[in-house]
């Protein structure tokens, strides 16, 4: 059989679950062996070159951007896993969805003290930036998620149990010390 | 007023570890703890003002604002809900003209809800103004507001009489009833006060005593089910120059009153098993954490520790052994579930919010004021007594191998004798339905509280027992008529939403993710990939810190596994997926905003 091939890409996150990927230590070289990576920042493959077996999705969407990257990633990967708490449930971004996206905008762009240089008093629009989404979705609000590995980030030991169980197609086995995050 | 507050903190030392006695003592002197109080209380504790604001938000029975000259706290538990509640809801907002979760425009009136307050078998109940008024009827809250208006105080306000036993007491004066139907061990009339600690403790070391409750195999009734003298024992052997035992009467869990009834009717006996614990473990302190909802049983409470006291079973010497000194003061709480959970009640009775903590260490090395502290519940104690007065093997004559001893079920629902029961571990579902009277259509029974599972008929022959269904003895019975995943998942699932102490992500936002998609379900938009996406879910909860988290998910989870079709009934089943998600929906905002220019 000829190697597994994962895709992994953070959206509304803080790249920290994919620190906690890289984070296997030496067991990135046994994953190496294990599995191929197609679009990734690991690997920095930009687009997808081929249908994928398994995608790792850190974060959860706030921009139009991130809709159609997860959409992408839907179509071309058999298994979507939804990794860590921003993907799963939002996380920090999510704070702002008790406030109307308009009011974070004025605020971010207009109001704050730390605005100094927005003399036109413009909210950016360029048409080659992503649009802001009226809140952050997690993940499974916008397509169909598989699988889902809480923790922020989840742990080395976590994700490598769960990729090696997918691989191999066995039930995981996950300790509470292993899921536990705080 | 700032003078009171301060006569008030002085009775307490100023000392910031008493903090929840202080705020109780303003809350109920003025009705709420206005803002100069709080610079008070910081400026005294030597503490600042958002470490005392911290502590009076989390906790429901606190409040910033008035409340009303009467306040009413109406119980919004499944079962006050199903015995009418509404009915009575709509009363108290037509008759007071405010609504619930508001205080009149007068003054006089403060409606709001409230998790359940430990009166399943006699709903619907509120609290008003500290006094606990059940079995509600309109017909009734029409008379209460009419007398709130004319101005009667509470206690005229009860004009049904008092409940039996010690509810009629002086001390008590409640309506309360403790609708004991049956009687083992535990509740046997049968017991002379102080026979354990002048017969028993005098001629047996700290370590017999572990080794005969060892004897018994009792294992805690609080929930989680540890063995009793392994934790005594652990206590014992932790260093520390205080120790403590706490007894956990915080019962929060909906649908258990039974220690509510212990506590009224057995309160020696409670305090007669701190006592042997304390021999036990070493302990020199005792404190008794009583939930809010209980606040009416304080001088009835206070008054058995005083006759304790003048009987030389509490105080120096106890029972005449040279150097065994333990008294016993009582803590209440202020209306917050995860206050029961033993390291959050430590927390609480230190005068912080209730957050549990992480563990290890656990309670039995570093609790209490960081020493070594037992934290049973109220029903192992009482237990105790009876192991030490007859023994442990005498004591394994009841119930399983597993599961020694008999159990104080707290019975409520769809039944024609809700109340306590005291069975030996074993009982079936099925023996307990047909002793309370359930009718021959029961559709579910939820055991051991929200926390705990949903029964479906198939599994009444399923026993009680920690080898089976552990349970703090919370048993409600579901007839054909009621709505299982509108009336019941749903109002559980919220339940564990409002008491969630918010320190883990997981658990404060995976309940209310996971109530969001029932909502959907149950509004017809639901599929069946939804269904599956909620079992997968709740494998995150279980990376929370306690148990709220950890079980936030089951009455969910129970309900899927044992009544799946009631799902897959409202579910669509003309797509896979459907997250009603539309981008250019969401988009609009944005675009509003920035003026931004779409170009197709
Ligand atoms: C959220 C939560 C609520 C709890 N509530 C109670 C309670 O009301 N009464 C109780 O005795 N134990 C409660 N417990 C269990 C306690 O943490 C603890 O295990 C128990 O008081 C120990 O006493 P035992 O060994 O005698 O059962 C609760 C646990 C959790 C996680
Ligand atoms: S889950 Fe935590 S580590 Fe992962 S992206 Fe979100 S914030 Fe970062
Ligand atoms: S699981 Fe919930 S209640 Fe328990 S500590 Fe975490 S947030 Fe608090």
């Amino acid at each position: 059989m000829s190697k597994p091939v994962i895709a992994t890409t953070s959206l509304a996150g803080c790249f920290g679950c994919h620190m906690s990927i890289l984070d296997i230590d030496e067991k990135i070289l046994d994953l190496i062996e294990l599995v191929e990576f197609n679009k990734s920042p690991i690997d920095d493959i930009k687009h997808f070159t081929k249908q994928c077996d398994i995608g790792l999705i850190e974060g959860g969407c706030c921009n139009s951007e991130n809709i159609h990257v997860l959409r992408e990633f839907r179509e071309h990967c058999k298994i979507l896993v939804s990794v860590g708490e921003c993907a799963i449930m939002g996380g920090l971004p999510a704070f702002r969805n008790g406030i109307p996206v308009k009011e974070c905008l004025r605020e971010a762009y207009l109001l704050s003290p730390s605005v100094q240089a927005n003399h036109e008093y413009i909210i950016p629009n360029d048409e080659d930036i992503p649009m802001i989404l009226d809140k952050v979705y997690p993940c499974h609000e916008i397509v169909k998620i598989d699988y889902f590995l809480p923790g922020c980030p989840p742990r080395a030991e976590l994700i490598w149990e769960a990729l090696v169980a997918l691989i191999k197609n066995r039930p995981m086995d996950l300790p509470y010390e292993v899921i536990k995050f705080d | 007023m700032v003078a009171s507050v301060t006569s008030i903190l002085e009775k307490y030392n100023k000392d910031k570890t008493r903090l929840m006695d202080i705020l109780l003592e303003i809350q109920e002197a003025f009705g709420y703890i206005s803002s100069e109080a709080v610079n008070e209380i910081a400026r005294c504790c030597n503490i600042s003002t958002v470490d005392v604001q911290q502590t009076i938000s989390f906790y429901h029975f606190f409040t910033q604002k008035p409340t009303g000259k009467y306040t009413v706290y109406l119980n919004n538990s499944v079962v006050a809900n199903m015995m009418g509640r509404e009915q009575i809801k709509e009363t108290f907002e037509r008759e007071t003209g405010t609504k619930f979760g508001q205080v009149s425009e007068d003054g006089l009136f403060g409606l709001f809800d409230t998790s359940c307050i430990g009166m399943n078998d006699q709903e619907p109940s509120a609290i008003i103004n500290g006094k606990v008024f059940t079995n509600l009827t309109p017909f009734r809250v029409k008379e209460l507001v009419r007398g709130m208006r004319e101005g009667k105080d509470v206690e005229e306000l009860m004009v049904e009489g008092y409940g039996d036993g010690n509810n009629g007491n002086k001390l008590v004066r409640s309506m309360v009833m403790n609708n004991i139907r049956r009687k083992g061990p535990i509740l046997d009339d049968n017991y002379t006060p102080g026979i354990v600690i002048w017969k028993k403790l005098p001629t047996m070391t700290p370590e017999q005593v572990i080794a005969e409750v060892k004897a018994s195999n009792i294992k805690g009734r609080g929930g989680a089910g540890f063995p009793t003298g392994l934790k005594w024992e652990f206590c014992r052997r932790a260093k520390g120059d205080r120790k403590f035992i706490f007894c956990n009467a915080d019962e929060g869990e909906p649908g258990t009153f039974k220690d509510r009834v212990i506590l009224t009717e057995r309160p020696k006996l409670l305090f007669e098993g701190m006592v042997i614990a304390a021999y036990a473990v070493g302990a020199t302190e005792g404190i008794l954490y009583v939930r809010h909802e209980y606040k009416y049983l304080q001088k009835h409470l206070e008054s058995i520790l005083q006759g304790a006291r003048e009987r030389n079973l509490l105080g120096k010497d106890i029972g005449g052994i040279k150097g065994f000194n333990f008294d016993i003061r009582i803590q209440f709480g202020a209306g917050a579930y995860v206050c029961g959970e033993e390291s959050a009640l430590i927390e609480s009775a230190e005068g912080k919010r209730g957050e549990p903590r992480d563990r290890p260490p656990f309670p039995v090395e570093k609790g209490y004021l960081d020493y070594p502290t037992v934290v049973n519940n109220v029903e192992t104690l009482c237990a105790v007594v009876k192991v030490m007065l007859n023994g442990g093997e005498w004591y394994r004559s009841f119930g399983t191998q597993d599961s020694t001893g008999t159990k104080l079920l707290s019975v409520s629902g769809d039944c024609k004798y809700p109340g306590v029961y005291e069975v030996e571990w074993g009982f079936s579902v099925y023996d307990i339905l047909g002793m309370v009277g359930a009718t021959p259509d029961v559709q579910a029974v939820q055991v051991g509280g929200p926390s705990g599972t949903l029964l479906a008929p198939v599994e009444f022959r399923r026993i009680l027992g920690y080898e089976d269904l552990a349970t703090g003895g919370s048993i409600i019975i579901f007839g054909k008529h009621r709505d299982l995943l509108k009336d019941v998942v749903l109002n559980f699932t919220e339940f564990f939403i409002d008491e969630s102490c918010g320190s883990c992500s997981t658990c404060r936002i995976m309940p209310v993710v996971l109530r969001n998609k029932l909502l959907k379900i149950l509004n017809g938009k639901g599929v069946i990939k939804d269904i599956d996406d909620m079992l997968e879910w709740a494998k995150v909860l279980k990376a929370s810190r306690c148990g709220l988290g950890q079980t936030a998910a089951n009455p969910i989870v129970s309900s899927i596994k044992n009544f799946r079709h009631l799902y897959e009934q409202r579910v669509r089943m003309d797509t896979d997926f459907d997250s009603g998600f539309n981008l250019a929906e969401s988009v609009k905002d944005y675009i509003e905003a920035s003026g931004r220019v779409i170009v197709e």
